[in-house]
């Protein structure tokens, strides 16, 4: 049962009319791990989400999330899942106590010890009135909202989104608390690599509704290379070599971005005779910018999850 | 049950930091910097072998626990422990089943060859980036050895 992902998708795909926002979707997600969904804008991270909480219905495709189809989940798999939204949505006219216990009534393993602790966290007057709060302050009553019926699976679609330094730190620092359990997972999606690099073990990136990557955090930077090639004179033309991303010549250098960089790309880099040949390692947000920026061939994708990270 | 001590919050509540031994744990003050492209759970063996190195950090002394250090430093606790396995493996730390992690005796873990050989691209690093700013030989070599006696001193005044 525990070995069983807690998020699977196979082949998972979904149209808006003839706009195809998911493209043939697979993704696993081990139990206990915390994984972090990225792409650009648009790229159809919440629609996933959308489809794998069947708040949508894919065209073609499965998916299932604790076990059970995501077309037919019960109230009471609900209850074990943490879903935040992105627009945060909570009754203006309600005070924060309020919200907390209409939330409440709705679960049976409503711990207000972990509502308390969260709102606390936040700095949060049980009396204040959800309308006067800030965005941050607003996200933290969401996350309370979220975490107090302790679900085994929380997923929060783009939770940092307008949250300032201090609210975003809080947020990552609740994650980690949620890590205490060895059981519970965290799917999430986020722009700010820096909270990625904090607390994912694993990432995937979709880029135009297709998955472009998915493994251990580590394995995608460590896969993404810069090298840099020195020449005695103008540097000549690269050939084609799998898993370049990008390259720019200049009087007498060459700077290649792989996606992969293999032994043989090595090789191949060799081979045009350098004088000196470094490869740079690269920052996650390098790493991904470069992995997703603009280029001619989009074929790649990363190692298949590891079981281990 | 989940989040029991959520509300002791590190930065917020006294953590007194000390272990059913009785043993001070050490304020560690890592510095991490995520965006860095040096992987974070290398950021924290560097600077623990470094803190080692200039004896901040001495045998017997106890380092926080994955968890503890994890939630000091807001990371994934699987990263810490990453950190804290290649720290043991290169004999720097060690793990005491129901006592914690400590500082323990410099064993050399690597071979002297194999340590030239890591040596070989700092140096590189180094000459290539002074020469770049045109120091002479002379002058490269006085500030290496000023470093060096400062470091060496700098061990001196651990007390």
């Amino acid at each position: 049962m525990s070995d069983q992902p807690v998020i699977q998708a196979r082949g998972l795909t979904k149209y808006f009319g003839s706009k195809c926002a998911l493209r043939d979707l697979h993704l696993e997600v081990p139990r206990g791990c915390v994984f972090a969904f990225l792409g650009r804008n648009g790229s159809g991270k919440s629609t996933t989400i959308r489809l794998l909480l069947g708040l949508l219905a894919q065209d073609r495709g499965d998916a299932s999330v604790l076990g059970c189809d995501s077309r037919h989940l019960t109230p009471g798999h609900r209850a074990r899942i943490g879903y935040l939204t992105e627009e945060h949505q909570v009754y203006g006219w309600m005070s924060v106590r309020e919200a907390g216990e209409f939330q409440a009534s709705f679960y049976p393993r409503w711990n207000e010890k972990i509502f308390r602790g969260v709102i606390g966290h936040f700095g949060l007057k049980p009396e204040a009135k959800v309308r006067h709060l800030s965005r941050g302050m607003r996200a933290g009553l969401c996350l309370a909202l979220t975490l107090a019926p302790d679900p085994e699976l929380l997923i929060l679609d783009d939770p940092a989104l307008g949250l300032d330094p201090v609210a975003r730190r809080s947020l990552v620092e609740s994650m980690i608390y949620l890590t205490r359990r060895s059981d519970r997972t965290i799917f999430f999606s986020s722009h700010h690599l820096g909270d990625v690099e904090r607390v994912a073990d694993y990432l995937a990136v979709l880029d135009y509704s297709v998955l472009r990557a998915c493994c251990p955090l580590e394995s995608f930077r460590g896969s993404v290379r810069e090298v840099l090639l020195h020449f005695e004179g103008a540097p000549p033309k690269l050939p084609p070599i799998p898993g370049l991303l990008q390259s720019f010549r200049t009087e007498n250098t060459l700077r290649a971005t792989f996606a992969h960089y293999t032994p043989d790309a090595e090789r191949a880099l060799r081979s045009l005779n350098p004088s000196a040949l470094e490869a740079i390692p690269m920052g996650l947000e390098d790493a991904f910018i470069s992995y997703l920026g603009e280029r001619g061939e989009k074929t790649f994708i990363l190692s298949e999850l590891e079981t281990t990270p | 049950m989940l989040m029991k001590t959520f509300p002791n919050h590190p930065l917020t509540s006294g953590d007194n930091c000390t272990s059913c031994t009785g043993t001070v744990i050490v304020a560690l003050n890592l510095h991490i910097n995520p965006g860095s492209s040096v992987p974070i759970y290398k950021q924290i063996v560097e600077q623990v072998r470094h803190k080692v190195a200039t004896e901040r950090l001495g045998v017997t002394d106890q380092l926080p626990s994955v968890r503890a250090l994890a939630e000091l430093l807001v990371l994934n606790p699987n990263t810490v422990a990453r950190a804290y396995a290649e720290l043991a493996r290169e004999g720097v730390i060690e793990t005491r089943p129901g006592r914690g992690v400590f500082i323990i005796a410099k064993r050399r873990v690597i071979a002297r060859s194999e340590a030239r050989r890591r040596l070989d691209p700092l140096l590189n690093t180094l000459i290539s980036e002074a020469l770049a700013m045109d120091f002479s030989r002379g002058e490269l070599k006085e500030a290496f050895e000023d470093k060096l006696d400062h470091w060496s001193s700098d061990k001196g005044e651990k007390s």
